[in-house]
């Protein structure tokens, strides 16, 4: 994974509340059979009009924010299905961090394993930063802009996965000896859970 | 202490806690299936990761499927087939359990795991699709992941996760006739908002939860995820029992004592508590574009956001009820079980459709509940009044390329979201009840099932 410690850059505005993943990238987009490949479909409702050229309303069509990094969003940001390709779609074209009132749980999570950041603040904060250039400091845990200093918390493990770039599988699997500990415990506790091998 | 049946069940999952609290947490069933199911298995196969215990892991061809009668692996989507030709390689390969396009226990995900007893009380489950909260009505923890979660759990056995808030929502009251699960899952996003439940796992109880059928307490699992909620859970009960005794891989009796300790004790707190009076309820109907856009089905739409009434091309103040329908839909892992298609087909018996439709469609939940509907008649009611038959699949709960209609088509589905373009560029989704769909497809229009009452028995 990809490390995340600062970055800095202009947050693009996206307010709705309630941005849903099949807006982000509708199944139809999900063209792919693995994680890449999906940049094209990012957003692709709003951002593309009639004959897929670029529609000049939609805020990443604007010269100011088509590099952004970072996007500026409404409240439950990622609602709706889990498609991690919500998420590798957005890695895939740049962005890095969200900043929004809230996030669907899922994917605040796939976010997380793609070394993508989200920044969860106070409306009002979400608004004044949407536009600006801000910086995100992960290490420190705070947005700044200008003189302002904003603090956000971030789960203590998922920061440090992040930080270090960390692969959280290999981590996990420094634990194996205590879950085959669990496993030999639970099976004699619970032998009903436990099905045959599947047959061929 | 007492505790909330989320609290038994978590306790027992927990292989250790770390010193910054992530609690790394064990799954006991993993559910894939072909969107998501090949970049999960292939990423494995590329790190040299094998499955940990491919007994636990399941995947089905679900999502894009066809679902005419004679399919094979093409799909109406453009590129589908690859899908489910890397799926069908990647399961087996890792030697999991895989439901092919014509297995004959094919089916949604959320439909067949119930059905084949593999998701049971006081179990963790998870899948890389949002609706596996579905599952929570048989006194499972289930919740929805990403596709690098699926990879964890897979590969490890466990997920890593902070401990989530519990909540309470009761429905008290008995719900009035024609008002389902799917009515009292859009009324509690209604009040509480799409973001709602968000970091919290949802109990369901109370006396009207108690009195839904196995298949109801599905539905209203299913759409807590509409709700943001992690997941949804539901204590279970004799009735639950007796669903799931007989099935495949179900123990065959639950009379040990753990089977009746899983619920939540008599003190047991709760972070949070919502109650909902059930006897006050209505059909409910979505008038926007989140499902938090609900109404009873009577009322007058409300002010929402703009852009909401623009896509969906209503204003607030002017009622629902009334408007025509192109698209009538019954099937998704919301409401496309044997008593859902029962249901609706007791209102369609001896009944047309509107002449102004251009579609009506039904998508049994799985093969199995295709095979038991047809055994009793249900096809022939649903041929006879105008509805097409399909066989098994996810079909028009969202698009994928495939089949969809022109922009500005309004549907009524009785599928779980109606997002701009769910079912297609520029398509209209109001989400209801099979009952309010079958009133709809019969008049044309957005109608209320209760009228229908009201005609067969008038005062």
């Amino acid at each position: 994974m990809t490390p995340f410690t600062t970055l800095t850059g202009i947050a693009a505005p996206l307010l709705m509340d309630n941005i849903d993943t099949d807006a982000i990238i509708p199944s139809r987009e999900m063209k792919s059979t693995g994680r890449t490949g999906l940049a094209e479909g990012l957003f692709a409702p709003w951002r593309y009009s009639e004959g897929r050229n670029p529609n000049p309303d939609f805020v990443l069509n604007q010269p100011a924010f088509t590099d952004a990094r970072i996007l500026a969003g409404g409240a439950n940001f990622g609602c709706g299905s889990s498609r991690e390709h919500a998420v590798w779609a957005l890695a895939e074209y740049g962005i890095r961090a969200v900043i929004a009132p809230s996030f669907a749980p899922i994917f605040a999570n796939n976010c997380l394993r793609n070394g993508l950041l989200p920044v969860a603040l106070p409306l009002g904060q979400v608004q004044a930063l949407a536009g600006q250039v801000v910086t995100i400091d992960l290490e420190a845990q705070c947005v700044r802009h200008g003189a302002d200093i904003l603090p956000f918390t971030v789960d203590a493990e998922a920061r440090t996965m992040l930080l270090e770039g960390l692969d959280v599988i290999d981590l996990t699997l420094k634990d194996r000896a205590a879950i085959a500990v669990w496993t030999d415990a639970d099976r004699a506790a619970r032998p009903w859970v436990y099905l045959a091998k599947a047959a061929s | 202490m007492p505790q909330t049946l989320f609290d038994k069940i978590w306790q027992r999952h927990v292989v250790t806690v770390t010193a910054t609290g992530t609690t790394l947490l064990a799954i006991d069933r993993i559910f894939l299936h072909e969107r998501t199911g090949a970049a999960a298995l292939k990423s494995m196969a590329q790190a040299g990761r094998p499955v940990c215990d491919p007994a636990r892991v399941f995947a089905v061809m679900d999502h894009i499927v066809d679902t005419r009668p004679g399919r094979d692996d093409t799909t109406l989507m453009p590129g589908g087939q690859a899908f489910i030709t890397e799926t069908r390689a990647a399961a087996l390969a890792a030697g999991i359990t895989l439901f092919d396009v014509n297995d004959p226990d094919q089916g949604i995900t959320h439909v067949i795991s119930p059905e084949l007893g593999i998701v049971l009380p006081g179990c963790t489950l998870v899948a890389p699709d949002s609706h596996t909260c579905t599952q929570g009505a048989l006194g499972a923890l289930a919740w929805g992941i990403g596709a690098s979660e699926a990879e964890h759990a897979m590969t490890t056995g466990t997920l890593r996760l902070a401990r989530p808030a519990t909540m309470r929502v009761r429905f008290t009251g008995i719900l009035p006739v024609y008002v389902t699960a799917k009515d009292m899952a859009l009324a509690l996003i209604a009040r509480h908002g799409a973001g709602g439940g968000a970091g919290h796992v949802v109990e369901f109880a109370g006396e009207a939860v108690e009195a839904l059928d196995i298949e109801g307490r599905m539905t209203l699992c299913n759409m807590a995820t509409e709700f943001s909620a992690m997941a949804a859970i539901i204590a279970p009960d004799e009735k639950t029992f007796a669903w799931l005794a007989g099935r495949r891989h179900a123990p065959a009796h639950f009379d040990a004592p753990f089977w009746r300790s899983q619920h939540s004790d008599d003190s047991a707190a709760f972070d949070r508590e919502i109650e909902i009076d059930a006897a006050t309820l209505a059909p409910m109907v979505s008038w926007g574009t989140s499902p938090q856009h609900s109404m009873a089905i009577d009322a007058l739409i409300p002010q929402g956001p703009e852009r909401a009434h623009a896509y969906i091309g209503l204003d607030a103040g002017q009622p629902l009820l009334g408007t025509p329908i192109d698209v009538a839909f019954i099937g998704s892992c919301t409401n496309a079980r044997l008593t859902d298609l029962r249901r609706a087909a007791a209102l369609l018996q001896g009944r047309h459709i509107a002449p102004g439709l251009s579609k009506a469609l039904v998508v049994p939940g799985s093969e199995a509940t295709r095979r038991a509907a047809e055994a009793e008649g249900l096809d022939r009611i649903f041929i006879d009044a105008g509805f097409e038959w399909r066989r098994s699949g996810c079909s028009l709960c969202f698009y994928a390329g495939g089949e969809s209609f022109p922009p500005g088509s309004r549907t009524i589905s009785t599928t779980n979201r109606n997002f701009e373009g769910r079912q297609g560029p520029g398509i209209r989704t109001h989400i209801a009840s099979p009952e309010t769909v079958v009133a709809s497809a019969l008049a044309g229009h957005i109608a209320d099932p209760r009228a229908l009452l009201a005609k067969e028995f008038p005062a």
